[in-house]
């Protein structure tokens, strides 16, 4: 099994002109221990919403390529939000689900992914037209990868372990990343 | 779908002032009082219509929009505005994002459907309690600069505007045409 940063640090290079929104805890700490950039949107908090997020900017620049870091403690959140993401289908988003089946920055608790509940599953019965679930960084790395080349509205659930950072508070502060990242996303 | 007597005139001044806001996205969920509102984006080529599975999804893509630079839109039910309020509080709030949020005021004066009577009575609590400046859409002779103002608002303030679709704005048959249902 793989661990997210590991994950995260795999694709880092991928990210530099792609716009990216992360959800809160273990994930944006993560990415910005990796490295923060303009380019890079850390929802902290609003859970299930980074995906209807990326969906807006999707629909708003459609030439943008968007790339989505959520959570299965998030998504389950907002599994509504897959219909309408299928439903509008942005060729320029790739949704990238880390399941690690618990929701860690909160104690651990085990969420219905440890239970069997299949978010590629529901994701493509959703109307998603890829998806897939990978369990290993080269299996990501290359569903990533082909994600991006496809051109078309990718979900793809990663079974991390459930380790993260000891500490979740970073030094960026949560206006100076919006308006950086507003500032970033309008000037391109 | 049943007719039902929906202001399609008043529809249209609302719409038609979206627009000239520059408003090119619209989240929507269909509710009666909106159903003029949602066709004439729909036949709009200039504007992106959002069919949502809950109106909390609107706001996060009205979020996105914004700092992508396109001015957005949501309409709802005042139920739909209820459901929202996480998200409304935890992105659009802690983040200043300049929602525009048109809310079909069901349940007040001349209500005739039991279930939307609680709604109505907590709407504009909660919208206070929130600090959601509001006004009130309830006729067609302000609609225009009401909602120029609110938009104004949120974008000077870089936070989210409420504007209430009134019964005498949106519903076209006087209480005369037809007597309560329940003595």
């Amino acid at each position: 099994m793989m661990r997210r940063a590991d994950a995260l640090a795999a694709i880092y290079p991928r990210l530099e002109d792609a716009v990216v929104v992360t959800i809160m805890g273990a994930v944006a700490a993560e990415l910005q221990a990796i490295g923060h950039r303009p380019n890079f949107f850390y929802l902290q908090h609003a859970m299930g919403l980074a995906s209807s997020m990326g969906l807006g900017i999707a629909l708003a620049r459609p030439e943008k390529q968007v790339v989505v870091f959520d959570g299965d403690g998030s998504i389950l959140m907002n599994l509504g939000g897959f219909t309408t993401l299928a439903r509008y289908r942005p060729r320029n988003l790739v949704h990238v689900v880390f399941d690690n089946e618990s929701l860690l920055s909160v104690g651990g608790f085990p969420t219905a992914t440890s239970t069997g509940s299949d978010l590629a599953g529901i994701a493509a019965a959703a109307g998603v037209p890829r998806t897939s679930t990978v369990r290993t960084l080269d299996e990501f790395t290359r569903a990533f990868t082909d994600a991006l080349s496809a051109g078309d509205l990718t979900t793809i659930v990663a079974k991390v372990e459930a380790v993260g950072p000891s500490v979740f508070v970073t030094d960026l502060a949560l206006l100076e990343n919006r308006f950086e990242f507003q500032k970033w996303l309008r000037q391109r | 779908m049943p007719r039902v007597p929906v202001s399609v005139a008043n529809s249209r001044v609302i719409y038609d002032a979206l627009t000239a806001g520059g408003v090119r996205l619209m989240s929507a969920l269909p509710e009666t009082w909106l159903v003029h509102l949602i066709r004439m984006a729909e036949d709009d080529p200039g504007m992106t219509l959002v069919r949502l599975a809950k109106e909390e999804e609107g706001v996060g893509i009205s979020a996105g929009a914004h700092l992508a630079g396109v001015k957005s839109a949501m309409l709802m039910q005042n139920h739909g505005f209820l459901a929202s309020i996480n998200g409304i509080v935890s992105c659009a709030q802690l983040y200043r994002i300049p929602l525009l949020m048109l809310i079909s005021y069901r349940g007040e004066f001349g209500e005739r459907d039991p279930w939307q009577t609680e709604g109505g009575g907590v709407t504009e609590d909660l919208l206070r309690a929130l600090r959601i400046p509001f006004s009130y859409l309830d006729d067609p002779s302000h609609v225009a600069r009401r909602i120029h103002k609110a938009q104004t608002l949120a974008q000077s303030a870089t936070r989210p505007v409420a504007l209430l679709l009134c019964r005498d704005l949106m519903w076209e048959e006087s209480e005369g045409q037809r007597p309560p249902d329940r003595p």
